[in-house]
């Protein structure tokens, strides 16, 4: 018999795909923050540029180093490090000491992803591990805030987030758009809801994120708000401030960028749900009646946890599981 | 509102655009056939030939073996080289018959296969066994013995649902069928009827052949009859017999049913037009409809190919590549397989021929579950394909049964969406594999 041709790729089928991998989610996700944290830049000064490079540098160099160690395939390229490395920085204040996100992504990575197996096998967000490590590690410098060096902010600035300050206070001096544009106080890559909200659009247009957590987180938290938020302070019931609190603080880079993290949420549309409203309980929890101000970090973090018994109890229906046989 | 299945699913390009216009042809008697014993699902046919034996065209050369087998026919005039072992484009094994074409042999010049039988007045036995002596058999792809499915006993077939789906990219071979021979289909579809004794007959099509539903609307109101051509939106993997029920009748085929514990007999367009010409002109299954296509073919179509043909010869039928092909598939592009030898026939089951390039298969590098669920979303089975393979990775093949690995059909919508490239078709076929080992 003739020759056959050679050289033809020999795999199991399918043998097309739509086209997404693994590192095209990662650094979209990356390039979707990227706007936010030019902001940052912008608000707080070069120093916040300077804090994030030494975050994605910490994050990558560990990785580096400990694929390195463990003889593993080099995995800087899939852009998981890279964006780990920047939602540390994201989480830091602008006037931080450099040590301190440095040590964050080194344990980001070094702790949390890669002692459990790495990419895939972590069973918490890194970047909010991170943080949270580094918000009982050095919770002063955590909780110190500079002000931004433009706008109206600049001059009506005291020092305090807009969730350290309150609802009332803030809004007698700033408005709800210096909310949404972020010209106000805060960690380095949360501020600007607008340019966040953008970056998220851009994430929903190309289906890496779905509406099911981002959604549930929000609207079960801002439900909560609604509820009860206004209770603390007395004005009662059905008061609470849902703007303010969807505006202020992390929710918005929480809800649509870290509670969204593929790694450490359910897997069916059902569990996103249930994860996405646990967020928001907890969030909730932490920030109205808890002892800090934020919420969204160890919200997101405590429902982590939870993903694998939500998996369990979600598990899809399969195909056929019908109780009547017509026609037997 | 256009009909679809419950969930599941996924929208690759259809890439139909390459061959979806170019009419049937003839693709050319090559000099030489190699035909298979094992074209059907099933035990391989005997063999009643050796070397040097002449053979007329449509000449039974493999016989039945069994009831769960398929006869197989020379589909040319000629004699005998050598019988031997082949690779097919499957990759499996089989005994083939190389046959040399008789000089000048010309089947359109032939007088063969140009009976009118009149089936209607044939018993329903006699038709069965005419359809199992003419050796066809599913001609979706599947290659069920026709015979088999056919004899229904004493069940009752509240639907015959036909499957002009097509729902794998850049197959048309289907569509040019339903365009070119609707009237032949329709019969084929009567004479299943009269032999399933069915209540209703639905055809399900997806809408992106607007031209097909039409063809086949027009043939059933030229013969007056009460078919009904369904539109369906146009969604992989429909034409799966579970999905397009779900389409139609919108019943579910139960885990480890067959269609006809819910009532229903699904048979493909390709399939009944086998059918029609077995029953009518009693003519053998010996030759088919092939789309030869890709973007990298000079010109794409689809040809009327005489069983026993090599791929190689498709190909040169298209006017050869305009670069070379980085694979090449046998069947469609979700669920056929590489192809590793151009010499390999064209069988019963090989729906089409495509030659693939780097920029068709979008070539990523694997990592680990990122555990984006996108499997899940996209199994029609209602199964987690990302559990499944991290199940089989760890052996532990009885908890992935208890999780359902027996329901996965292998339709390769989780390998398609899954964006860690993971090899998920590829690990829970072997899943299945090893507990057949151990059953």
């Amino acid at each position: 018999m003739m020759e056959g041709k050679k050289n033809l790729l020999m795999t199991s089928s399918p043998h097309l795909h739509e086209g997404s991998s693994t590192s095209r989610i990662m650094w979209t996700v990356t390039a979707c923050l990227v706007p936010a944290g030019a902001w940052g830049v912008y608000n707080f000064g070069l120093t916040s540029l300077w804090i994030i490079l030494v975050s994605v540098g910490a994050a990558v160099l560990t990785e580096w180093v400990i694929t390195k160690l463990l003889k593993k395939e080099q995995s800087i390229s899939d852009g998981s490090a890279v964006l780990t490395g920047l939602l540390v920085s994201f989480n830091m204040p602008p006037s931080i000491p450099a040590f301190i996100p440095i040590l964050a992504s080194v344990f980001a990575i070094g702790i949390v992803k890669h002692t459990f197996g790495g990419l895939g096998r972590n069973w918490m967000n890194p970047a909010l591990a991170g943080r949270v490590f580094a918000m009982f590690s050095w919770t002063g410098e955590m909780t110190t805030w500079s002000a931004p060096v433009i706008g109206a902010g600049a001059d009506a600035f005291t020092g305090a987030t807009p969730l350290a300050q309150g609802a009332s206070e803030f809004l007698s001096k700033q408005s709800y758009w210096d909310l949404f544009i972020g010209n106000i106080s805060g960690c380095i890559g949360e501020v600007s809801a607008l340019l966040l909200l953008l970056g998220a659009a851009y994430l929903f247009i190309r289906k890496i994120i779905t509406w099911q957590i981002p959604l549930s987180y929000a609207a079960s938290f801002l439900l909560l708000v609604w509820i009860f938020g206004g209770t603390v302070s007395g004005s009662g019931y059905f008061t609470g401030d849902i703007l303010f609190h969807f505006l202020a603080g992390g929710l918005v880079l929480g809800a649509f960028f870290m509670a969204t993290d593929m790694v450490t949420s359910p897997l069916t549309s059902k569990g996103m749900i249930i994860y996405g409203i646990g967020c928001g309980l907890l969030t909730f929890l932490i920030r109205i009646y808890g002892g800090f101000p934020e919420g969204v970090s160890l919200g997101i973090i405590l429902m982590n946890i939870f993903v694998p018994l939500i998996d369990r109890f979600t598990k899809p229906v399969k195909f056929g599981n019908v109780k009547e046989v017509k026609n037997v | 509102m256009v009909k679809t299945f419950a969930r599941g699913g996924v929208h690759p390009h259809d890439n139909k655009k390459w061959s979806r216009h170019v009419s049937v042809q003839n693709a050319g008697i090559p000099n030489t056939v190699v035909i298979p014993m094992s074209q059907h699902m099933g035990k391989p046919a005997d063999l009643l030939v050796q070397a040097d034996d002449v053979l007329t065209e449509g000449m039974l050369i493999g016989k039945a073996a069994g009831f769960f087998s398929v006869n197989v026919h020379s589909s040319v005039a000629g004699k005998v080289r050598e019988i031997t072992e082949i690779y097919l484009a499957n990759g499996m094994k089989s005994q083939a018959v190389v046959v040399e074409v008789e000089e000048g042999f010309d089947p359109e010049a032939s007088s063969m296969f140009l009976a009118k039988e009149n089936w209607r007045t044939m018993s329903d036995e006699d038709i069965v066994n005419r359809i199992a002596d003419m050796g066809v058999a599913g001609l979706g792809g599947a290659t069920f013995p026709t015979h088999i499915k056919y004899a229904i006993k004493d069940r009752n077939v509240e639907y015959l649902v036909v499957n002009g789906v097509e729902c794998e990219p850049f197959l048309t071979a289907d569509h040019r069928l339903m365009l070119e021979k609707s009237d032949c289909i329709i019969e084929g579809i009567e004479i299943s009827r009269k032999v399933l004794n069915a209540d209703n007959v639905i055809i399900g099509i997806e809408a992106n052949k607007p031209d097909a539903i039409q063809s086949l609307r027009d043939s059933i109101i030229r013969k007056n009859l009460d078919f009904e051509v369904v539109a369906l939106k146009t969604r992989y993997p429909q034409g799966d017999e579970k999905q397009l029920l779900k389409a139609t009748i919108n019943r579910e085929v139960p885990s480890g049913a067959l269609p006809l514990d819910i009532g229903a007999v699904v048979s493909n367009v390709g399939t009944l037009y086998a059918i029609y010409e077995a029953v009518v002109l009693k003519k053998p299954v010996i030759e088919r409809i092939v789309t030869v296509s890709g973007s990298i073919l000079k010109n794409p179509g689809n040809f009327k190919v005489r069983l026993g043909t090599s791929i190689r010869e498709l190909v040169d039928a298209c006017g050869g590549f305009t670069e070379e092909p980085v694979k090449m598939i046998a069947g469609g592009p979700m669920m056929g397989f590489s192809i590793f030898d151009l010499n390999a026939p064209v069988t019963k089951g090989v729906s089409g021929i495509l030659a693939l390039s780097e920029r068709d298969l979008k070539p990523a590098g694997e990592t680990a579950c990122i555990s984006c669920g996108r499997c899940i979303h996209a199994c029609p089975m209602g199964l987690s394909p990302t559990t499944l393979f991290k199940l089989i990775d760890h052996q532990d093949y009885e908890k992935a049964k208890q999780e359902n690995l027996l329901d996965c059909k292998e339709c390769g919508c989780c390998g398609f969406t899954c964006p860690a490239r993971l090899p998920l078709v590829q690990m829970l076929r072997l899943g299945k594999l090893m507990l057949r080992k151990k059953a």
